[in-house]
């Protein structure tokens, strides 16, 4: 469906001031399964780490979609910077990669 | 080049190589807004969204439906909180969004202002709206703005359980009793066109789509959308003996579509304005469950307050042990 409502004739474009408020926003963390790693899904709020992990169940899983799940508050990550991205992640060399080597076919699978 | 023509090139060179934007990369404010605006407005739809149905959760006719029923209402909640997830990565608040909603000031979609006057709307909700919405949000599922579409993923795969049981209340309902089967029509009647009109208005008409396509915040413009949704419906009303409330409906060889009737686009203006049957009942409702929930909050935090002081006094008697 449309979820791009029209502006209706007169209507003012809210203006955002991203001013905080409430309760604290924590990053959702789940693991599938056993044996894979935690994966990034989301955020909730909550008061507490206790609270954030139970609305995590509840927002995150209702389809077993998680055997573990963990929360950070999100003032807490710290992140590269994203202007800087190809100096930042330059670090790419093909001697870094098997396919580099020339290997006689006599050596069999290596 | 300027430092933010550079920034305009990258941002375009991401959109062209169909890369995802995500939440720290530069963007133009205006599509900034524009995405706030748009996913706000969807989380609010998914949130309200919860009021036709839970009004027959207490009323379903057997403990079966009734559970399947909390479980989609539930759903829908979550599907609010993912995409209150990903507006607030463009950096607005989520204690701000609800200040918007429960002000009028953002919107949210007009078909959860019709009313769900007997259990077979729970079916035709199902099948119809949650239909039109699967249509749309396979869509969004390709969206440019990540988060976005990563939260239209997960809504999607739990979407099709929504229509599925709307589809199968139908069925039953229409393999029922002469009554049942007319509840089913009745239903069918009053939601058809409400459907159709949730794509939005024609694109011709429509002031955002141009701008949104070009950004690849939309596919599918809302026509082409809604021909796909009139397409896939006819032969699922067929296949429940129902009849499309459009003398209009027929079948275009040429075209390969199926021809429909005009919308009252009146209709959709109105309810858009605020005057449908349940634009205020639904703010009101949403408000005060809001307002009901604040002594937990508050306790919640107290709680946290006090339990963060306690191990703070506890640290350094542990240190001296």
């Amino acid at each position: 469906m449309s979820y791009d409502v029209p502006a209706i004739e007169g209507e003012v474009e809210a203006e955002l001031s991203g001013a905080p408020g409430g309760l604290p926003l924590w990053e959702v963390f789940v693991r599938a399964d056993r044996g894979l790693n935690h994966v990034h899904c989301g955020s909730v709020h909550a008061a507490d780490a206790d609270l954030a992990l139970r609305n995590a169940r509840d927002v995150y899983t209702r389809r077993r979609e998680g055997v573990s799940i963990w929360v950070v508050p999100s003032s807490q990550i710290s992140a590269s910077d994203p202007d800087t991205k190809e100096a930042w992640f330059d670090t790419d060399h093909p001697y870094r990669h098997p396919t580099f080597y020339e290997i006689p076919d006599e050596v069999g699978h290596m | 080049m300027t430092s933010v023509e550079k920034l305009e090139a990258r941002f375009e060179e991401i959109l062209a190589n169909d890369e995802k934007v995500e939440p720290r990369d530069w963007m133009p404010e205006a599509y900034r807004k524009t995405m706030i605006r748009q996913i706000a407005q969807h989380a609010h739809s998914e949130v309200i969204g919860q009021q036709p149905e839970g009004n027959w959760v207490t009323r379903a006719p057997t403990l079966k439906r009734k559970a399947i029923l909390m479980a989609k209402v539930q759903d829908e909640a979550g599907h609010g909180l993912y995409l209150y997830s990903a507006a607030e990565t463009l950096g607005i608040s989520r204690h701000e969004l609800n200040e918007l909603l429960h002000s009028g000031r953002q919107k949210y979609s007009s078909i959860f202002n019709y009313p769900t006057l007997s259990w077979a709307d729970i079916g035709a909700v199902g099948w119809l709206v949650d239909g039109a919405a699967i249509t749309n949000q396979v869509m969004l599922t390709r969206t440019s703005y990540g988060p976005y579409a990563r939260a239209m993923i997960r809504i999607c795969k739990e979407e099709s359980f929504h229509q599925r049981q709307g589809f199968e209340i139908m069925m039953t309902l229409t393999s029922g009793t002469e009554a049942q089967k007319a509840m089913a029509q009745d239903a069918l009647n009053r939601w058809w066109w409400p459907s159709l009109a949730m794509f939005g208005p024609p694109d011709a008409e429509s002031t955002h789509t141009e701008q949104s396509v070009a950004w690849k915040i939309k596919l599918e413009t809302n026509d082409e959308l809604r021909q796909k949704f009139v397409d896939m419906s006819v032969p699922q009303a067929e296949l429940l003996g129902l009849t499309l409330p459009d003398p209009d409906l027929i079948w275009n060889e040429e075209r390969g579509h199926y021809d429909f009737g005009p919308i009252d686009w009146d209709d959709f203006w109105q309810v858009v304005k605020g005057n449908g049957p349940c634009n205020r009942e639904r703010i009101e409702h949403k408000v005060k469950a809001w307002d009901d929930g604040a002594w937990v909050r508050e306790a919640a935090t107290a709680h946290a307050e006090r339990q963060a002081r306690r191990a703070a006094a506890a640290a350094p008697a542990q240190e001296a042990a």
